[in-house]
């Protein structure tokens, strides 16, 4: 498998314009002849969709949901993130392109991060435009606020509805486009494969939910815009139907995968409660900005918050970090939690809680501020928990929330397979080892409104295609393989399901293997243990999984097992990737690799690369390694003591 | 504090859209109070595959109150009992034990069934496709800042553009109208600047599709603004009476 980045020459700053002129076009009235798939309704896939339809393409949209408005970006609340220095605060393109690659831990491409900082600013105008209705301040001007732990005002928001209202906008744009005839949108569609002819992506086969039927979809380009896999951990921030299938079937078709261990987790989510539990709520980052962390300082310390006497709660963020205290970076937060409840102080039902207390901050700013504040937060964590954060300390805990591993792409979010491009959360392009809050909204509109057209005309302009059609070998190949496959998920349900697992039952069976080996910290031997593991579970899975219901109509279960099956798949190179990274980095802590005082340790000698993963057919995957120079930075170990 | 109720369900099983469906009864014991309300159907469902037999079809994906893709009648009321929430972020302690619930799909002539709960929402789509947006393409578009918004009217806009297309209002309203759905996004465009250039020819187009998608008419039943998960005001049908009544009339 060749990496070639092709990272363009010349200044960073001139990269992405000196792309731009170099690139090829494809004249407008030859685009209609040009066919895009777009898989996905998300930020990106919704952003991509509707500039492709604009520039003339004509584009076929697909996505599970009923309504492309229901895709999982939907649910973002924090921000987006932009160099406009409205603020006048010290802010610029340079300085969001720095904070990123080092919140990233110096994990990503220089050349990427630093496009994504240039066209974020466009973001914003475009999204103005299109009638999203930002927060503004009393003179009319866009509102900005500070969001994990900035230093400077850079995050624009709409309520705690960000996501929403960005998603909104581009679903109008995407509807527009549907109304101008230039899209064919086909929702509660499946994609399960991706269709490669003469090695390049021609197109999709996708089941349609509600008949079962599988569907050839053919094309000149095809882009992936799917979302993350943090879903592999059965428990997650993610959507129920956020999954890893599009992306595993293209790695399968040989896309590389890159990164796949980095997995976010986030540090304030309400904790799990039981074991019907199906997802776990985040709670907005911005509540560090008031409330204290704490848990009592003795073990098993079963006393109601209100009993425990300052002098026996340990304040452990505020002790250990005196400079960044309650706001240090999601990973830090999130690891010093668990050490926490790994100690025996956790709090709450099960132990695996710790508190985030907004007394001091009433005290000191008065009942109504603060619940002006979070208000909205708080009524949400009540109608969750029935308990009230004004009046009793919030318990959280954190939970799985973004993948920054993803496909590999190149500088134009090209996978390596050509003619297949990834963008959003499905690709692992700009977030290294640890994404930024207000940056994965940014990253998947800077994808598909401002990256992605440039890309395709490049790829239309320089390659020339055969005519095909959905009767061509590959396709017929394709669609079978994809009937057959269900056949075999089907094949123990004959009997009865008397002796049998269902499918949640596997599904929350991988996810604790997950998170107790390949979580938040690691060490080779739990990460080989689960090694050994993961193949039991697989092959419970494939002897042992009920699944009701055939498949020429509308079956959940059956939709489940297929992205369970991939997700079992999946795993495999997950626990590789984390067993051969044996340097901390991000989100990535090796417990072989920390300092003297516990923090986690990158080894930039041997593991400045990303790592990529190619399918092995029925061997082992193969890891291959795109290095990363840092030409215009110079790394640096993170310090937030 | 979390306790355990036992339930009776009486669920409306339709295998697809052209079979009859029925009520059908189940029983649920030990039923955790901290469940929501999907998560009491998922326990349904595991139930039922272990007997062999068919879950309950029902449409969800968030399950914090934001994506719009959940929702059913239970007990009468669209989203059940509790006021804006929607069925995901309903939680069983509003239960009983011993209770009886009614579990129907959200039932319109413009929303089939498909299977059971789950239905076919997408004139909703269709009647944003026809003029729900600012018709601008991608880039060029001028400085953020360059037209100010008073911040009044930005929150008014915000509480419209709340929407989630659940579908709620449609299925409360004794006529079937979908006249709040359109309305919010009339609204929240008619509310801000950049939605005026267009704002006749959407408020005209809107109301085509709505009543060509087979939607009622709005008689006021306010039964929409009662069941809204975001709390959506039925100032915004005002709105759009207004916005309609301006185009009507300048179209002449
Ligand atoms: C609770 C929460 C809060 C967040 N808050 C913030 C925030 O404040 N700021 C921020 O920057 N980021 C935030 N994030 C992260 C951010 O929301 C996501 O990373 C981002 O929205 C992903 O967008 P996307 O377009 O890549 O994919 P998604 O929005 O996940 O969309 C995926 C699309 O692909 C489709 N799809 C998937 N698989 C298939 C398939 N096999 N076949 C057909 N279609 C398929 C789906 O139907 C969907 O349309 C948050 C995430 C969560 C979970
Ligand atoms: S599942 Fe998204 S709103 Fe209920």
């Amino acid at each position: 498998m060749e990496l070639n980045a092709r990272v363009p020459a010349g200044p960073l700053a001139e990269k992405w314009d000196n792309h731009r002129f170099a690139n090829k076009l494809v004249n407008p009235a030859n685009r209609r002849k040009y066919r895009a798939i777009v898989v996905g309704t998300g930020l990106a896939g919704a952003s991509a969709a509707a500039t492709l339809a604009e520039q003339g393409y004509q584009v076929q949209v697909f996505c599970i949901q009923d309504s492309p408005r229901r895709a999982h970006s939907i649910a973002a609340q924090g921000g987006i993130n932009a160099a406009k220095s409205y603020q006048n605060d010290g802010d610029s393109v340079f300085r969001l392109f720095y904070d990123t690659i080092k919140g990233g831990d110096f994990r990503a491409r220089e050349a990427n991060v630093y496009r994504l900082a240039q066209v974020s600013n466009e973001i914003i105008d475009q999204c103005v435009a299109q009638g999203v209705p930002f927060a503004r301040e009393y003179g009319g001007t866009l509102a900005n606020r500070s969001f994990g732990g900035a230093q400077v005002s850079r995050t624009f928001y709409a309520r705690g509805q960000t996501g929403q209202q960005l998603l909104l906008g581009a679903y109008g744009a995407l509807s527009r486009q549907i109304k101008a005839g230039r899209v064919a949108m086909f929702t509660r569609r499946e994609m399960m494969d991706v269709v490669l002819v003469d090695g390049r992506a021609r197109g999709i086969t996708s089941r349609n939910i509600i008949t079962g039927e599988m569907e050839s979809h053919v094309a000149d380009v095809v882009i992936l815009a799917t979302g993350g896999y943090g879903n592999v951990y059965f428990l997650s921030t993610n959507a129920m139907a956020s999954n890893v299938t599009a992306a595993w079937r293209a790695y399968r078709c040989g896309a590389g995968f890159a990164n796949p261990s980095f997995v976010q987790i986030h540090p304030t989510c309400i904790p799990v409660h039981g074991d019907y539990q199906s997802k776990l709520t985040l709670m907005s980052e911005s509540l560090r900005n008031d409330g204290r962390v704490w848990v009592p300082k003795n073990q098993g310390d079963l006393r109601k918050p209100a009993d425990i006497p300052e002098a026996e709660r340990d304040y452990y963020l505020e002790n250990k970090y005196p400079s960044f205290g309650n706001l240090v970076p999601r990973d830090v937060a999130s690891r010093n939690a668990k050490e926490q409840c790994d100690l025996g102080k956790g709090v709450g039902s099960t132990g695996l809680a710790v508190y985030l207390d907004f007394a001091d901050a009433i005290s000191r700013d008065g009942r109504e501020t603060i619940f002006k504040k979070y208000g909205n937060l708080f009524q949400m964590y009540e109608k969750i928990t029935d308990s009230n954060p004004m009046v009793e300390p919030m318990m959280i805990y954190p939970a799985v929330h973004y993948t920054m591993g993803g496909l590999w792409v190149d500088y134009d979010l090209m996978t390596t397979i050509p003619g297949l491009f990834a963008i959003g959360e499905c690709n692992f392009s700009d977030h290294g080892a640890n994404r930024l809050g207000a940056s994965a909204l940014m990253q998947g509109l800077a994808d598909g409104y401002f990256i992605i057209a440039t890309a395709v005309a490049n790829y239309l302009g320089t390659n020339k295609l055969e005519q095909i059609n959905e009767h061509a070998a590959p396709f017929l190949d394709s669609r079978r393989g994809c009937e057959d496959r269900i056949a075999r998920l089907l094949k123990n349900s004959g009997g009865g399901p008397a002796g049998k697992c269902t499918v949640d039952e596997i599904h929350k069976e991988l996810g604790r293997l997950m998170w107790d080996n390949c979580g938040m910290a690691r060490n080779a031997t739990d990460l080989q243990a689960a090694l050994e593991e993961l193949p039991k579970i697989g092959k419970k899975f494939w002897d042992h999984v009920y699944i009701p219901g055939n498949t020429r109509e509308i079956n959940q279960s059956l939709e489940r097992a297929g992205r369970v099956a991939d997700f079992l798949e999946f795993a495999e190179i997950m626990i590789r990737d984390a067993l051969t990274r044996e340097e901390s980095c991000g989100c990535h802590l090796r417990e072989e690799s920390q300092t003297e005082e516990g923090e986690a340790k990158r080894d930039d000698a041997n593991y400045s690369h990303v790592s990529v993963w190619e399918h092995g057919g029925d061997g082992a995957p193969k890891l291959h390694k795109e290095p990363l120079s840092f030409e215009f930075v110079t790394p640096s170990q993170r310090s937030y003591k | 504090m979390s306790s355990s109720i036992n339930l009776t369900l009486k669920i409306w099983r339709q295998p697809h859209s052209d079979a009859l469906g029925s009520l059908e009864t189940y029983t649920l014991d030990h039923i955790s109070t901290d469940m929501s309300f999907l998560e009491m159907l998922d326990v349904l469902n595991e139930k039922l595959t272990k007997e062999g037999k068919d879950p309950v079809a029902f449409d969800h994906d968030c399950r914090e109150g934001i994506c719009g893709m959940c929702g059913a009648i239970v007990d009468g009321v669209a989203h059940g009992p509790e006021k804006e929430v929607t069925l995901c972020q309903l939680h069983m302690r509003h239960f009983k034990s011993g209770d009886t619930l009614v579990i129907e799909p959200f039932r319109s002539r413009a929303f089939p069934i498909k299977k059971d709960l789950l239905i076919d929402r997408s004139a909703l789509d269709r009647i944003i496709q026809s003029g729900g947006y600012v018709s601008v393409n991608t880039g060029g578009t001028p400085d953020g800042n360059s037209i100010p918004i008073p911040a009044k009217q930005a929150e008014l806009a915000m509480d419209a553009a709340a929407c989630i297309g659940c579908g709620a209002c449609v299925a409360s309203c004794p006529n079937g109208a979908a006249m709040l759905f359109t309305s919010a996004k009339i609204s929240q465009l008619a509310l801000l600047p950049q939605g005026q250039v267009e704002g006749k020819e959407r408020a005209l187009a809107m109301v085509a599709q709505m009543d060509s998608e087979g939607f009622g008419n709005c008689t006021n039943a306010r039964e929409c603004e009662a069941v809204c998960p975001k709390g959506i005001s039925i100032r915004n049908i005002a709105r759009l009476n207004r916005e309609y009544l301006t185009a009507v009339l300048s179209e002449g």
